[in-house]
């Protein structure tokens, strides 16, 4: 049923793309609407929702937004950037709410050299001819560990305890905290592992008190990064608990309780707009983010994944400006047009960092993309 | 690692072991009656810690609309059956148990949403409600090949456990809960702080291994299903119902479910798919009883309890590899030292 709806949205798609006027820019969407990833892919949706809400048209051209789901498949969100491509000959692809969905749209892009701006994390290399056809928007693991980990230094903490899942994430944060310590930040004491459908944690935190931390860095995400803080008051810890952006949920700060009280994570500034001082780069962009999200969603966006992709429209609108001087939509050189202004556009603010971008790696973000913020009262509070 | 470490461990591991040994008991409980090695039993308990969260956030619980759906599966099939069977006049008796008491407790959780109830009211409407989802589950998918080989009924029992996850998502959705505390009191045994919910978990335990020993021993049903579990054509000989003795034994399996479902849920934030890796441990103290000692599957589960917390301690990223390596030497040590006595041969 799903498939076919599916199918009728994309022939609908084609059927307007091609009575469309020849200077109209297509642009494709894919995010998750089913599957695992489908709560974040939802965030995702309604940035896009509201970036589209947001503008339209770029001098007079209008914008046509053929959007897809993945089904949270890799090999789906592949197929559908082919299809994008071949059948709906979009400019510009945006996508997609899983790493690996994003690294294989990613793929696909370079191979047929259309420009591609992920939103999620990708890990490929940059390929050999020097010329990649996409950037990513959000900021680097290691940059949203580095972050917090400068932070711990400024408030005097020597050494800090490490408990994380026994998977990929936890891998990241730990190798980010690793590779910190290098640079001077607080010395990691240990590196505890648990998965999400454990039943305790007592021995980990027994493990990491015995190692005398100041702190204590949290590598789970969402709800059971609740967890190893529970266990750790529990068992008498008195220092200050840290974390990344995989903390900022509804949920852990439910069943996180008094426990997670005071716990700072590194987060995208598009979380405390409103708390941000008017001198800060995001304030402005980020205050009319978050107006056109609640008149078009009818709800607060407070969540990270939506601003990436309200970002990833900003770079696609600032691009597309330049690119409409040299060519016309549709064709191969407008295509190069936007690659080269994405890269020309230098310290373009957005509602998550300052993006500056080269053609030698997919990132353009630099550590003005996180702040600090605490969680006070179950609220969460920006940290100057 | 001291002595006050190696103090707390244990307390931890005995307390994880307790809700193993009630899960593993209903595992030889229904294996012993019924030859399913029942994969879904964690997912049960999952269930409950979700259903009583629900209870608790005065929610209508999921496992309301679960139940009701499965009753009426299961009654359209066993009227489907009596009908083929020329019984009809069982009929409204078939509705009475496949109908109308499952949704007796669904009822009564409909009629109070939205009122708060006091503690130990919640705990007794969520294990009421989960009671029938496992006879249900037994009705609908396992009496049509009731007489099928071992490895069929666990291939079976497997499917339905994905089957279950997905339904767990679907009528639970994908966030963890944690509910309030049971007790809140701690004392000190020999300087380790023990927490009140760790002397529940225990306490529970052994009050319901206590529970099934009397009743296998001084009641009549107890005496049926012993006799089930030892010969299933003798029994039958003998006037014992095999498939009144498999619901007694899936009753049993889920009030066993849903108790440490009660009590996980106050100290661990629960999944609807964390159910699994629960019952997949509690199953290798099953197997160090071989599937037909409650006591030695109950001594196993401990065992496997207190291992895993100092496998976490020793070496946390390596833990499940440790708890679940031991399977290995047990199964050794189970194959050279015991004669195979179950009677294979199909009569």
């Amino acid at each position: 049923m799903r498939r076919l709806a599916l199918g009728l949205a994309a022939v609908t798609a084609l059927a307007f793309t091609g009575i469309a006027n020849a200077q109209d820019i297509t642009v494709g969407f894919v995010t998750s609407l089913s599957g695992p990833a489908s709560s974040i892919g939802l965030n995702y949706e309604k940035g896009m929702n509201a970036a589209y809400a947001y503008q339209s048209e770029v001098d007079g051209h209008k914008i046509n937004l053929v959007k897809l789901d993945d089904g949270s498949d890799p090999s789906a969100a592949a197929q559908n950037a082919r299809k994008l491509v071949q059948d709906n000959h979009v400019d510009l692809m945006i996508g997609t709410s899983s790493a690996p969905g994003t690294n294989a749209m990613l793929t696909v892009a370079n191979e047929l050299k259309v420009p591609f701006i992920g939103i999620s994390p990708v890990s490929l290399p940059v390929p050999t001819s020097g010329h990649p056809w996409g950037i990513d928007v959000p900021q680097t693991p290691n940059l949203m560990v580095k972050v917090i980990a400068d932070r711990m230094k400024r408030e005097g903490i020597k050494t800090v305890g490490f408990i994380g899942f026994s998977d990929s994430w936890g891998d990241l944060v730990y190798n980010g905290a690793k590779a910190a310590e290098k640079d001077g930040d607080p010395k990691v004491t240990s590196n505890e592992r648990y998965a999400r459908t454990d039943t305790s944690v007592t021995a980990q935190a027994l493990k990491v008190i015995e190692t005398k931390p100041d702190a204590l860095l949290d590598g789970g995400s969402a709800t059971q990064a609740a967890l190893p803080l529970l266990e750790m008051r529990k068992l008498g810890f008195k220092g200050n608990f840290y974390g990344t952006p995989a903390l900022l949920n509804r949920d852990f700060v439910r069943i996180g309780g008094k426990a997670a009280e005071g716990v700072q994570v590194s987060a995208g500034p598009v979380i405390v707009t409103s708390q941000l001082p008017d001198s800060h780069f995001s304030k402005k962009i980020g205050t009319a983010f978050h107006e056109v999200f609640k008149k078009v969603n009818n709800t607060e966006a407070d969540d990270g994944f939506s601003g990436y992709s309200f970002d990833g429209w900003l770079i696609f609108l600032n691009a597309a400006k330049v690119a409409l001087k040299t060519a016309k939509p549709g064709t191969p050189e407008f295509h190069e047009a936007l690659m080269q202004a994405i890269y020309a556009d230098k310290d373009l603010a957005g509602v998550h960092a300052v993006y500056n971008f080269t053609p030698k790696s997919y990132y353009g973000v630099d550590d003005r993309s996180l702040v600090v913020v605490k969680l006070v009262d179950g609220k969460w509070v920006y940290q100057p | 690692m001291n002595s006050q470490i190696a103090a707390i461990l244990t307390m931890d591991g005995v307390a994880t072991g307790a809700i193993y040994v009630l899960i593993a008991l209903g595992f030889v409980l229904i294996f012993a009656v019924t030859r399913i090695i029942f994969v879904p039993f964690g997912d049960i308990t999952a269930f409950t810690a979700l259903t009583l969260a629900d209870l608790e956030a005065k929610r209508l619980p999921g496992t309301a609309a679960m139940v009701t759906v499965l009753a009426l599966i299961a009654a359209a099939i066993e009227v489907v059956a009596l009908l083929r069977a020329g019984a009809g006049r069982r009929i409204p008796r078939a509705l009475l148990y496949y109908l109308v008491l499952p949704l007796v407790p669904a009822a009564i959780v409909w009629a109070t949403a939205g009122i708060l109830l006091p503690a130990p009211l919640r705990i007794v409407a969520a294990i009421l409600l989960i009671l029938p989802l496992a006879p249900l589950l037994n009705r609908i998918v396992f009496w049509p090949i009731a007489d099928a080989s071992v490895l069929l009924l666990l291939i079976v029992s497997v499917a339905l456990h994905f089957a279950l996850v997905g339904m767990g998502l679907l009528f639970f959705g994908p966030e963890g809960v944690r509910t309030e505390s049971l007790v809140d009191f701690s004392t000190d045994i020999a300087g380790t702080p023990v927490s009140g919910e760790t002397l529940l978990i225990v306490g529970s335990a052994a009050f319901f291994s206590f529970l099934l020993y009397l009743f296998f021993n001084f009641t009549l049903y107890g005496k049926a299903l012993h006799a089930t579990a030892l010969n299933r054509t003798g029994a039958r000989l003998m006037g014992i119902r095999p498939q009144q003795s498999g619901t007694i034994a899936f009753l049993l399996g889920s009030l066993l479910a849903a108790v440490s479902g009660v009590l996980i849920a106050p100290v661990n934030t629960i999944f609807y798919d964390s159910g699994f890796l629960i019952g997949l441990k509690a199953f290798v103290g099953a197997i160090i009883g071989g599937l037909v000692s409650f006591p030695v599957t109950a001594i196993g589960s401990v065992f496997i309890g207190v291992l895993e917390s100092f496998a976490a301690f020793v070496s946390s990223p390596f833990k499940e590899v440790i708890v679940f390596s031991i399977l290995i030497p047990v199964l050794l040590w189970r194959s050279y030292s015991f004669v195979q006595t179950e009677d294979e041969a199909e009569e």
